[in-house]
């Protein structure tokens, strides 16, 4: 103990010198050995054989397999499918909130954020009774057709995990949105009608330019949320709807095949880091000035909702 | 002020109650249901029941619980801690330094919870740190997943943060740590409630990793809740997932009081 007394700061209060880089150091170091590292060791095991030697048996048995293929479409095509899905209903939500004032309109966007706030797995155990095969839309069916009309079975379809990603990640896309359409000056909404333009020709000259950098900012987060969901997937429970994320899962921890998992986790990995440079860059650019090294990330519209709950 | 005819506007006001209804309030609204409703067979559901809710926070739902409070509290403590001192330090380094930083820290947003997941796997499930089958392998991937969340928190509290008062404390001669201590990390408080809020309530929701690192002996709420959901029990997998949203509610209730209290200051 004693030894280590001379390091110790000579007046109180004052911190040793050390250029304020050093500072950086201890959480840097914490991050790369806690983050870093594990990505690593993922690269590394997907490398390995059963004893431990370099091999690429892995990749080339995972790349060539047509469960690889399958999910890796199924992820892409979910993806996609919720992406559109969420931006297009999410501008309707934003533009009505914003534009078409209505009493009320606060409850309405505080109940959007919500859901920001809410486990992606809820929207699925919502779905198993809102259309499940006994839940409330086959019995209006069944009331609507008679005992005969079957719904199809869309709760274990892409369609029901496109459906359910939809709802969750629309507000992912309002949030930035609504951030956008606040530097809208009214009186250029108002100027543009009096002019003679019907709402059509207004929001598509003078809200829609507005609107294209949070609508960037929005698609290409939910984007990459969607390619990572996994609650949502895993919940759905189908056995034809196989995403990366559940492949990885499956692999890695019902049948025990860790270099296999982590094939599929790098290829993960790759796509997804891919994306989040086109977002990070695309975004910044964007923004133009490029003062802002952290673009306002639409995720803290999670932080907002800390207040209620969550992200 | 887009719409100027009153039809037009019912129209469209009519169209966004639809959505809202089916898209927030009809999830929302079926879980609460499902979680005091006997059975749902038809279109609505039948016999107003407690026994869910019960059943929820008997034994083994309240184990889980408490093991999800607790990662929740710890991961958040974790990441605050780590996470402001890296918004701290950053602010003040190089440039270069300080995207490396902030990039590292944003890692775990961009990559899927269960590749996090897997990583911590078989990274510390081999010497020189053993951490698999305990519960510091799940605490430790919730602080890794909010950490992002809260460094970004915290660096835009400091963005905030008007320059005048450290600048005054500096030239009555105060140092370095009297100025983090008594006047920059007070007036950052509000900043670190809302990032320790922000981290309880992503960590009590996380699935994905938990769900590739946990030990049987360790088993957080929404891992419960899909073994539920899982083997058809969805009236208790709502019940608890109602008793998860309370809980957090409640924890985040607790921390925005703090950070009332904190912006009064």
């Amino acid at each position: 103990m004693t030894a280590l007394a001379p390091a110790r700061p000579s007046s109180a209060g004052a911190l040793p010198k050390v250029p304020a880089a050093a500072w950086v150091l201890p959480p840097l170091l914490a991050v790369l050995g806690f983050v870093g590292w594990p990505l690593v060791t993922v690269l590394g095991e997907s490398v390995r054989d059963r004893a431990g030697a370099f091999s690429l048996a892995s990749w080339s048995a995972v790349l060539g397999s047509a469960e690889f293929h399958n999910a890796l479409w199924r992820t892409a095509q979910i993806a996609v499918g919720s992406t559109v899905g969420a931006l297009v209903l999410g501008s309707f939500l934003a533009v009505v909130l914003a534009f078409v004032p209505f009493p009320g309109s606060g409850v309405a966007a505080r109940l959007i954020d919500t859901v920001l706030a809410l486990p992606s797995f809820l929207i699925t155990l919502a779905f198993t009774f809102l259309y499940g095969s006994a839940g409330v839309l086959q019995a209006l069916v069944h009331a609507v057709g008679g005992p005969g009309a079957q719904l199809p079975p869309i709760l274990t379809s892409p369609l029901g995990v496109i459906l359910a990603e939809i709802t969750f990640f629309t507000p992912f896309v309002v949030r930035p949105l609504l951030a956008s359409f606040a530097m809208l000056q009214r009186e250029q909404l108002e100027v543009a009608a009096s002019l003679g333009a019907g709402p059509l020709r207004v929001l598509r000259t003078v809200v829609a330019p507005e609107a294209l950098p949070g609508l960037a900012a929005g698609g290409s987060l939910v984007l990459l949320l969607t390619l990572n969901e996994f609650g949502i997937v895993l919940f759905t429970g189908a056995k034809d709807v196989i995403t990366l994320p559940v492949l990885i899962y499956t692999r890695g921890v019902v049948s025990l095949d860790l270099p296999g998992a982590a094939v599929v986790a790098t290829a993960q990995v790759v796509l997804s880091l891919l994306l989040y440079g086109v977002y990070r860059f695309g975004f910044a650019r964007l923004h133009g000035d490029g003062r802002d090294e952290q673009p306002t990330d639409p995720m803290e519209g999670a932080g907002h909702v800390a207040v209620v709950a969550h992200q | 002020m887009l719409l100027w005819s009153r039809t037009s506007r019912a129209v469209v006001l009519a169209v966004f109650a639809v959505l809202v209804a089916v898209v927030v309030v009809a999830p929302l609204g079926t879980v609460l249901l499902a979680a005091v409703a006997g059975r749902w067979t038809g279109a609505l559901p039948a016999g107003l029941t407690g026994a869910h809710l019960g059943e929820a926070l008997g034994p083994e739902g309240l184990a889980s619980l408490l093991v999800s409070v607790q990662t929740a509290l710890l991961a958040g403590i974790a990441s605050v801690v780590i996470g402001s001192w890296a918004a701290l330090s950053a602010a003040s380094a190089p440039g270069p330094m300080r995207r490396l930083v902030l990039g590292v820290c944003h890692l775990p947003i961009a990559v899927p919870s269960v590749v996090v997941g897997l990583g911590l796997l078989i990274a510390f499930n081999r010497p020189p740190l053993l951490l698999g089958g305990t519960r510091w392998i799940v605490i430790l991937a919730h602080a890794v997943l909010v950490l992002a969340f809260t460094v970004s928190t915290v660096s835009a509290g400091l963005d905030r943060l008007d320059p005048a008062y450290e600048l005054a404390a500096r030239s009555l001669g105060a140092s370095e740590a009297r100025v983090l201590l008594r006047v920059r990390l007070p007036l950052l408080l509000p900043s670190l409630a809302a990032a320790a809020g922000l981290a309880v309530a992503l960590s009590m929701g996380e699935l994905g990793a938990t769900i590739m690192v946990y030990p049987p002996s360790w088993r957080t709420l929404p891992v419960t809740i899909f073994t539920l959901s899982d083997r058809g029990d969805a009236f208790l997998a709502s019940a608890s997932t109602v008793v998860l949203l309370a809980v957090t509610a409640l924890l985040l209730f607790a921390l925005s009081r703090i950070r009332s209290r904190a912006a009064l200051r």
